[in-house]
């Protein structure tokens, strides 16, 4: 398992709609992957989970990846949040 | 004749026949089915039919209000492609056998009563998506289309509520006016109504027997009039022709720039103290925002607006003018404007007392609340900050100590900003005449006339008994407001006009010959004076 730890910056929090893109993002890779922020998590591949985390802006969240080439996909997922959160 | 006060959420009047909208509710009653795979298929059916129909809405909506307003449709198909969503409705058919319409109305309640018991309003607001779209699948499940059908004339919609989806399949052309009892500023209907440019008001209680009836909103007080007098249906039709003949205006002048024959140009923005007032910005073409009075957030209030509720605002107006400049003025409590939780000490002379920036240099903790959420605003559009009041340059170097302390501790939390523009108001002597330094350390200057003509003739503005001693058009005021222009210039910085004289017309020409580089008037003057400029050799 590879993780990593990211402070989204997005004024609204997880939102709606990347909220949307992230799990669209998360099942191309195949992989398992995990959100966590103050003590909820959720896997990422789904929505209303990802968005009743209500993940606010300035937490930290860690994203846990599970899966072949996880080193790899941790790093897609890092550039994605930066781009999108 | 019933009068109704409720909530304004667009300004504008309408007058037509009243149409009390229902949803077509969809009765759900539970059965029990055989095959669940039958049932099963009908759901995963109905499912891929409602996501198509939910891009063909996003098409839609995009075209008539635009994409930011319109992504909500395509999260409303995301939702139905949520695994949990998905999985819930697939249990209950399979394990408890029940038909796909009561699974899917039982997994909408149970997915919208979470995001309801969030604490954020942003998420709490998302239940009503939840509920909007499983109703669609359930419509779909009971074989019906989803037209929302208001007839062939235009009408005023009454309705409890209405779902975003309902206001966008409504023909624009037959929409009037919207009245509702539920509802908030926040939701999709009230951003949509704003966009569409059409009068709303919320918070009115609905009654069935006015369908069919004559109605008059008004978005500009929040009344809802049903059956009208003679003498009040008069009065508002003579309104309406008024904001008939503006359009007209609006549609002869729109788009056009204020340019004079010779080829000057200047800035016209508009001047605004709610977020009630974008609505008319836009509708008059105003170029920006010259003046955002902040004041209202501490006004409506009993207590301090937080930074969130704060950052909202703005945000909400940075978007709304969508990359024009909106011009905040921090807070202006003081003089005639008080707050009772501010505990201000009463003033014997309050127009040049204990007021805006000096507050605000005095207690920091207000200003750098309303700094954070200003800066924090600036992401989501072309903000810029004024500073009301100034007097000297050492009130700058303060103002931007603070401001240094604010965006260092944004750096450190990660929270990102732009680097706005920051103005002063010129409304002082004082500062009119030190104008020339005062321009080296700042980005522009807004002349805030009012304050600068009763400060220069030592004229109190409220005083009736002193109307024949005031003259609006005193050759001192235009000569400091030539020297904050010229003063100005030489240091590179552009200086425009905030205050009242902005938009009298009689000294248009004045001020174009002074060089400003930019007017802000109340929004309902700006094609008017537009008119003036092209018309000015």
């Amino acid at each position: 398992m590879v993780s990593f730890k990211y402070v989204v910056k997005d004024q609204a929090g997880i939102h709606a709609r990347p909220a949307g893109l992230l799990v669209k993002e998360v099942k191309k890779t195949g992989a398992k992957v995990t959100l966590e922020c103050d003590g909820k998590s959720a896997e990422a591949t789904k929505l209303m989970a990802v968005m009743a985390m209500g993940v606010k802006c300035g937490k930290e969240i860690t994203v846990s990846v599970e899966g072949d080439n996880e080193a790899e996909t941790a790093k897609a997922l890092e550039e994605f949040f930066k781009e999108n959160l | 004749m019933v009068i109704c006060e409720g909530k304004k959420i667009f300004r504008g009047v309408a007058i037509g026949k009243i149409k009390y909208y229902t949803k077509k509710v969809n009765t759900v009653t539970r059965k029990r089915i055989e095959d669940e795979q039958v049932e099963f298929k009908r759901y995963e059916d109905a499912r891929e039919r409602t996501i198509e129909q939910l891009h063909d809405l996003y098409e839609k909506a995009v075209k008539e209000v635009g994409e930011m307003n319109a992504q909500i449709f395509e999260v409303h198909a995301m939702m139905l492609e949520d695994d949990d969503y998905n999985d819930s409705v697939s249990n209950m058919i399979c394990n408890q056998k029940v038909n796909a319409e009561y699974a899917v109305a039982t997994t909408g309640d149970n997915f919208s009563e979470m995001f309801a018991n969030m604490d954020d309003e942003y998420f709490k607001a998302r239940s009503v998506d939840v509920k909007d779209v499983s109703e669609r699948v359930i419509t779909i499940l009971n074989g019906n289309d989803t037209d929302s059908d208001i007839g062939n004339e235009p009408v005023i919609i009454m309705a409890e509520d209405l779902a975003p989806s309902e206001t966008v399949l409504m023909d624009k052309d037959k929409l009037l006016a919207f009245v509702t009892e539920k509802g908030s500023s926040n939701s999709h209907t009230a951003i949509l109504a704003r966009t569409m440019g059409i009068p709303a008001i919320i918070g009115i209680k609905i009654d069935e027997s006015m369908d069919g009836k004559i109605g008059i909103v008004d978005g500009n007080t929040g009344k809802f009039i049903a059956e009208p007098d003679d003498e009040t249906f008069e009065k508002y039709n003579k309104m309406l022709q008024e904001e008939k003949n503006q359009k007209e205006l609006l549609n002869e002048l729109k788009g056009k720039d204020n340019v004079t024959k010779s080829g000057q140009k200047i800035k016209l923005y508009a001047n605004i103290g709610n977020v009630s007032d974008l609505a008319l910005v836009l509708k008059n073409d105003a170029a920006g925002i010259g003046l955002f009075r902040s004041e209202f957030l501490y006004l409506e209030k009993n207590t301090f607006p937080t930074e969130d509720e704060q950052f909202m605002v703005y945000r909400q107006v940075a978007e709304t003018m969508a990359g024009k400049k909106v011009i905040i003025r921090t807070l202006d409590i003081g003089a005639d404007k008080q707050a009772d939780y501010f505990n201000l000490e009463h003033e014997e002379n309050p127009a040049m007392g204990y007021r805006a920036i000096r507050i605000c240099l005095t207690r920091h903790d207000i200003f750098k609340t309303q700094l954070r959420a200003i800066l924090r605003a600036s992401m989501f559009g072309n903000i810029s900050v004024m500073y009301p009041m100034i007097i000297s340059l050492d009130e700058i170097m303060q103002i931007k100590s603070i401001m240094k302390e604010v965006k260092d501790e944004l750096r450190s939390e990660g929270i990102p900003f732009k680097d706005i523009e920051e103005g002063i108001m010129i409304e002082t002597p004082a500062a009119a005449m030190i104008s020339d330094i005062l321009a080296k350390e700042v980005d522009f200057f807004s002349i805030g006339t009012n304050d600068l003509t009763q400060y220069t003739l030592a004229i109190d503005r409220q005083n009736a008994n002193l109307d024949s001693f005031y003259n609006p058009h005193h050759e001192a005021v235009l000569r400091f407001i030539e020297l904050v222009v010229k003063n100005a210039h030489e240091a590179g910085i552009w200086a425009g006009i905030c205050g009242e004289l902005g938009a009298d017309m009689g000294l248009t020409r004045r001020f174009l010959d002074m060089g400003l580089d930019e007017l802000s008037v109340s929004p309902g003057c700006i094609l008017p004076i537009r008119k003036v400029i092209r018309e000015t050799e």
